[in-house]
């Protein structure tokens, strides 16, 4: 497979559950500093392409390359440490720590057992800690348990979670399924300043949130790519009109 | 000095809970209890080792193990493997057929030392294989089980059939481990006769320090990011390993460490009731000291301690009037801890007994203030008669 100057590059992507193709023959390119959305009808695939590039479910066949790095090969922390993170549909936080454990715990530093065992929580680490609350509107929220927080503020939490690992591939499945019109908002403004400097790719299912946020759009249906391109194009596209409204 | 505070006694909180329970039983203990029940409390804080170490792979690692006997047993054998080589000198076995190998050997028709007992003749090597084994031997367990995500009942299930394993090897190889009767009639460790009781004494007080220091070393696993990651991963697996965490190398690491506390319990069984048998292996004494650690609160690191002595009174209590009574007892026990009592002793401390602290704090200031209140009107109408 040739390498190419995107920074996530799919090809010819393919996965098989006992011969049912959940992803199939899949081209997808994410560039630099794009917000991709990924939308589709259920059982299109979105999630599991997610898994996929995180490395939770295994291809089949195909490429899946970030920064010109094969990812099909590596185990999920390698993912990682390659620089992918990836928010999951429900939010998946440590429920019996706090806010500011959940970030630290996050922290990208100390990976390794006795890494852990010898890591200081320095001025350093600190300061990235509330710095990165501050940004998910959770810097008064810090000494709370994670399970008091409201469904819309986990997501957020979770968000932050990878934030503080800095990647360059963040991909969010539904960031704001169960959240509030204001929290809605608030989450769409920090979508649009976190995806400056790295690439985001993002399921949603809220198409004023989709228009808000996408750069470009890509619909997925029956494992393949059904049309791509920015909001309007795809609006209009008599295909996808026809799969979310035809049945 | 703050290091040693926060990460080692685990803040005021830790430190007084350390000192309550160093009173107890360095001083409490000692002085009210003859040599004979003394000995009896070393023995069952020999299994505190076993619960601590629950604390950490089953209270923060979430991963119950059920053959935590084990490596209790295998600490304990290695322990007296060295000290039945130097109970069985040439001397003292002078009218076994082989003189200068273990009396059993003897019976069974063993002529020479089998290989690996060989290098028990050194007191370092021994020490150093009490603890190095059993984590070993859980090294290879975890990263067979944790490398293919084996988990949760499963691996439960597995370590008790390794306890179970481990107990028929024991039985069925006669020559080379004693059997069903274990090691028997160790004596002198280093030529210090082990059965007198200056020797119980000091043995009693080295395990005390020994537990202490097992204690220090979880408090700092815990207290560390470690600690925090152990809580994450029984919470949300999938989480940290999506943050960039390779799991099963937290888990193997964690399960060695826990295998080598068991260990040193074992040893210092060994040492202070004087044989080793399979009876402390298998699967009936594994899942008691998961009851302990139950008991006592699984989430405690000190709260297991209590836990443990608690039960075991209660078993020699029982056990001497209601014999066949124990046993269904010590299930009621764990149903009703597991039911009732989630966090065991310690929790039902956390919930209720500080509340009693502050009711009878709330006392004394009431009790204060009125003395102060009859004192001034004492005074004034003192006053007032003059």
């Amino acid at each position: 497979m040739s390498n190419t100057d995107f920074a996530l590059s799919i090809e010819d992507l393919t996965v098989s559950f006992d011969g049912f193709k959940a992803v199939d023959g899949l081209n997808l390119y994410v560039d630099n500093n794009e917000l991709r959305v990924v939308i589709g009808p259920n059982g299109a695939g979105k999630t599991t392409v997610l898994d996929l590039i995180c490395g939770k479910t295994k291809s089949t066949a195909g490429s899946i390359k970030f920064r010109n790095k094969e990812l099909t090969k590596l185990a999920e922390h390698e993912i990682v440490h390659a620089g992918v993170g990836r928010k999951f549909q429900t939010p998946s936080i440590y429920e019996n720590l706090s806010v500011y454990d959940n970030l630290e715990v996050s922290y990208p530093k100390g990976r390794s057992v006795f890494g852990s065992l010898a890591f200081k929580r320095t001025d350093a680490v600190d300061a990235r800690i509330r710095e990165i609350a501050d940004e998910i509107f959770l810097g008064d929220f810090l000494d709370i348990e994670a399970a008091l927080l409201s469904h819309g503020q986990k997501q957020w939490l979770e968000i932050g979670m990878l934030l503080i690992q800095n990647p360059e591939l963040l991909m969010l499945d539904e960031p704001v399924a169960g959240m509030s019109v204001k929290e809605r908002d608030q989450t769409a403004e920090l979508l649009s300043r976190i995806c400056k400097g790295r690439s985001v790719l993002v399921i949603e299912h809220d198409m004023d949130f989709v228009a808000k946020i996408a750069h470009k759009v890509t619909v997925l249906h029956q494992g393949k790519i059904l049309a791509e391109g920015d909001m309007q194009t795809v609006k209009n596209d008599p295909n996808v009109i026809e799969v979310y409204l035809g049945h | 000095m703050k290091f040693i505070y926060e990460r080692l006694l685990g803040g005021k909180k830790g430190a007084i809970g350390i000192a309550i329970l160093a009173v107890l039983i360095l001083i409490i203990l000692p002085l009210g209890l003859d040599i004979f029940r003394l000995n009896l409390v070393g023995k069952y804080l020999t299994y505190a080792f076993v619960a601590v170490s629950l604390v950490l792979l089953w209270g923060y690692g979430g991963i119950l193990s059920l053959g935590q006997g084990v490596f209790f047993g295998l600490g304990g054998y290695c322990m007296a493997m060295f000290l039945k080589l130097e109970a069985s000198d040439p001397i003292s076995t002078k009218i076994q057929s082989t003189p200068g190998i273990p009396d059993f050997m003897d019976w069974n028709q063993l002529t020479e030392l089998p290989w690996f007992w060989v290098p028990f003749h050194s007191f370092s090597f021994t020490i150093l294989a009490v603890i190095l084994m059993p984590a070993i031997f859980a090294l290879i367990i975890g990263y067979s089980m944790f490398k293919r995500r084996v988990g949760g009942v499963y691996f439960a299930i597995i370590t008790q059939a390794i306890a179970l394993i481990l107990t028929v090897l024991i039985v069925g190889q006669q020559g080379y481990t004693g059997g069903i009767n274990g090691i028997t009639d160790l004596r002198t460790l280093h030529g210090w006769d082990i059965r007198e009781d200056s020797a119980k004494y000091i043995l009693y007080f080295v395990n005390a320090m020994l537990l202490f220091g097992v204690i220090f070393i979880g408090r700092y696993i815990l207290t560390s990011k470690f600690g925090r990651l152990l809580l994450a991963m029984r919470d949300k697996e999938d989480r940290v390993r999506f943050s960039g965490y390779d799991v099963s190398n937290f888990k193997i690491f964690i399960f060695c460490i826990s295998a080598a506390i068991s260990a040193i319990g074992g040893a210092m069984f060994t040492l202070q009731v004087g044989f080793m048998s399979p009876s402390f292996v298998g699967i009936v004494p594994s899942i008691e000291m998961v009851i302990y650690a139950a008991v006592g609160g699984r989430m405690s690191l000190i709260g297991v301690v209590y836990g443990t002595l608690l039960v075991n009174y209660g078993k020699t209590m029982f056990s001497e009037t209601f014999p066949e009574l124990w046993l269904f007892l010590m299930g009621g026990l764990f149903i009703a801890v597991v039911m009732y009592f989630p966090n065991g002793l310690a929790g039902v401390w956390e919930k209720h007994g500080k509340r009693m602290v502050d009711y009878i704090k709330a006392l004394q200031v009431v009790e204060s203030f009125l003395t102060l209140v009859t004192n001034k009107l004492a005074v004034k109408s003192g006053s007032v008669s003059k």
